[in-house]
């Protein structure tokens, strides 16, 4: 599996990158830990004239916990998520989504930026940075700009970022309550059959928000209002979860491929769903 | 045929320098141009585990690392690590405990262990089988090889231990 050949460009800085962008348009991509482009350049599914490799460009990486928010760039690896104490502390469900990711070897090149901005529908963190209605800074030929995340994705491999950008980080307001990252998978390294996000707070017995989205089952995530919307002030019992993963399956638009037909992965969403909401209320 | 680049590398402590197309894959660069065959191709697809090296500290698929991407990297595999007259303690524990049948995933198996114990000198089984997730064999059923890392933690603490 030999892909095409490329110019490649290892360039210092965001002027350097930006400069490439203006160059060649459409014929260059950047790349941070390759574990999606390479594996479709080999295939000759992706051909990339101008390759330029984010590794050495100034200000991408670092895990900032601020007192509202949580920053992280977008060259952070899902190793460094997993490795991060005080963030593991500030919002859970990074590190136990991070977990689900790939295995070891990929984790360790995998990058937040490069999962969030490739577009492909089986990747965790959109779903994830939707449910944490993360914003995605994207830094172009005219300056920087914000996208949230719930507004980032058109289909699959179609996001909101113009060829000439680069997503540059990721900004999380500080998560609140009870967390669970719920993903069926048939094996390591497998995309998820289906996968959830859920974050829920609570005051007493009764849930005050709930945030809902749902990875591979459409040709973008799916963040689900509705879903959220039926467990806030109930106090999340049979009736609440059969409205919210009624709600999510209005929602979904899954495809049939080789983790099963459109009624199995129904299935699979519904009981991933629930599993995601209990897990995350017992911790509320 | 593409520009080729000059490309650097430190592979098990030598300075390697050459000339190479950037598409050029790691494993590739490693097996046919440097004689490096310890690493192996299984899947080519970033599945298997393999051709599992160290690149810059960290375990790696050098089929899914373009030889541009590893330019100026220290790079450790397999030949790296012990020599048939004083083989590494992961190497002596995976021979002494059947932690292989046919061999193929073994050295990948083994230079990714190193890492994981690196890590994590004093792993329990389950966290073994986590750290271990991106090597596949088709042969051992990985209980043996579950064991080959236990002892050789328990050898290589040891042996710290004596060394304090």
């Amino acid at each position: 599996m030999i892909p095409a050949s490329f110019e490649y460009y290892r360039p210092k800085d965001i002027a350097g990158v930006l400069a490439l962008l203006r160059d060649h348009g459409d014929d260059a991509r950047v790349m941070a830990g390759g574990h999606s482009l390479i594996p479709m350049m080999k295939l000759r599914m992706a051909e990339v004239p101008h390759l330029i490799d984010l590794q050495d460009v100034a200000g991408l990486g670092g895990i900032e916990v601020g007192e509202s928010s949580i920053r992280l760039g977008a060259m952070v690896t899902q190793t460094e998520i997993i490795g991060h104490d005080g963030l593991a502390q500030a919002a859970p469900i990074l590190r136990e989504a991070a977990l689900q990711i790939a295995d070891p070897q990929v984790r360790n090149m995998g990058t937040v930026g490069g999962n969030v901005a490739n577009g492909d529908p089986g990747n965790d963190m959109p779903g994830l940075m939707q449910c944490l209605d993360a914003v995605f800074t994207l830094v172009g030929q005219d300056g920087e700009r914000q996208v949230a995340a719930r507004e980032f994705y058109d289909a699959a491999y179609m996001t909101a970022r113009e060829d000439d950008e680069v997503l540059t980080a990721v900004t999380i307001p500080l998560p609140k309550g009870g967390h669970a990252y719920e993903k069926q998978k048939r094996k390591i390294g497998d995309y998820a059959t289906a996968a959830a996000a859920v974050q829920i707070t609570r005051e007493g017995g009764s849930c005050t928000a709930a945030s809902i989205a749902m990875t591979n089952l459409s040709d973008t995530p799916v963040f689900c209002e509705e879903a959220g919307a039926a467990l806030v002030g109930t106090s999340v019992d049979t009736a609440a979860l059969d409205a919210a993963v009624a709600a999510m399956q209005a929602a979904i638009d899954p495809s049939e491929d080789n983790r099963g037909p459109v009624e199995f992965k129904r299935h699979v969403a519904g009981v991933i769903l629930r599993r995601a909401i209990e897990r995350a209320w017992s911790r509320a | 045929m593409g520009k080729k680049m000059h490309i650097q590398m430190q592979v098990n402590g030598k300075a390697e320098e050459f000339l190479a197309e950037p598409r050029e894959l790691l494993i590739y660069t490693l097996r046919e141009r440097l004689n490096i065959t310890g690493p192996h191709i299984g899947c080519e697809t970033s599945h298997c585990g393999a051709c599992t090296v160290t690149l810059n500290g960290k375990s790696v698929k050098a089929c899914t690392v373009f030889v541009a991407q590893a330019d100026g990297a220290e790079i450790t595999t397999i030949e790296g690590l012990g020599t048939p007259d004083a083989l590494h303690p992961l190497q002596t524990a995976f021979k002494e405990h059947h932690g292989l049948q046919c061999g193929y995933c073994t050295p990948g198996m083994i230079t990714r262990a190193t890492k994981l114990l690196e890590e994590n000198p004093n792993p329990t089984e389950e966290e073994i089988r986590f750290g271990m997730a991106g090597n596949i064999c088709r042969c051992t059923g990985y209980q043996n090889i579950v064991k080959s890392i236990k002892a050789a933690a328990a050898e290589m603490n040891a042996a710290k231990e004596a060394a304090e």
